[in-house]
């Protein structure tokens, strides 16, 4: 059981803390960049980089506030992660609006939808005929 | 009860090395322009993470400047290119007030 000298005082447990927020922050990182390759469309994939700026990078930075030696790092950490959690819903924002303005449609793809479309218009024939008989 | 030998700060660096590498990958593959933009943003915040992990790694946490300072830029860069993109100029709106800002 080692207590580590941080900047506010003897802390218990600090580097087990920092593990867990590193590791954790990683196994985030990773799947919200796996995220970003496998799923399917833009505003999809805005998910994952969310998952990425938030869980991922702020549960890092946290961890790594625990290993300071001195204040101003820890204020250096802080607003760092201040800044990130500020930027990153702008930009997600700014990013859809332009998708959106780009002509990016949200959901399916056009065909998949158009086989939907068809489909449906078979089901409800066979309804129309099933039902004259 | 001992800690393990790697120390934490090579796990963090290399977590985020197999994202950047990934979020670089749909940089490259992504069909809309929107794709690269997203992941080269992604790429950007992960080396604001990295950079100040290897001022951890190396003892000199004076690398923390360096990261906010990429934080900005990313971020001023990325809402740049979006700007570009949708409107095809910096300056000004093309479609009236109500689209000036992004």
């Amino acid at each position: 059981m080692d207590f580590l000298q941080t900047v506010i005082g003897p802390l218990p447990l600090a580097d087990w803390l920092s593990w867990f927020c590193l590791v954790t922050g990683s196994f985030f990182a990773i799947v919200g960049a796996l995220g970003i390759v496998r799923l399917p469309d833009i505003f999809s994939r805005m998910h994952g980089a969310g998952m990425v700026d938030t869980l991922g990078i702020m549960l890092m930075l946290v961890g790594l506030m625990f290993q300071a030696e001195d204040w101003i790092v820890v204020v250096k950490l802080g607003l760092i992660l201040l800044f990130i959690f500020f930027t990153s819903p702008t930009t997600t924002f700014a990013l859809a609006r332009a998708a959106i303005y780009g002509g990016v449609i949200p959901g399916p793809k056009e065909a998949e939808r158009l086989e939907e479309i068809k489909a449906e218009q078979e089901q409800a024939k066979k309804e129309a005929t099933s039902s004259n008989t | 009860m001992t800690l393990p030998d790697i120390s934490m700060f090579d796990v963090a660096a290399i977590a985020v090395l197999v994202s950047m590498a990934l979020s670089m990958m749909r940089a490259f593959i992504g069909p809309t322009v929107f794709d690269r933009i997203l992941a080269v943003n992604v790429t950007g915040t992960l080396t604001v993470l990295l950079i100040s992990v290897y001022g951890f790694l190396d003892g000199r946490p004076e690398f923390l400047d360096i990261g906010l300072l990429y934080a900005l830029i990313n971020f001023i860069g990325t809402i740049a290119v979006t700007k570009y993109v949708k409107f095809q100029d910096l300056g000004h709106p093309m479609d009236g007030p109500d689209e000036g800002d992004v």
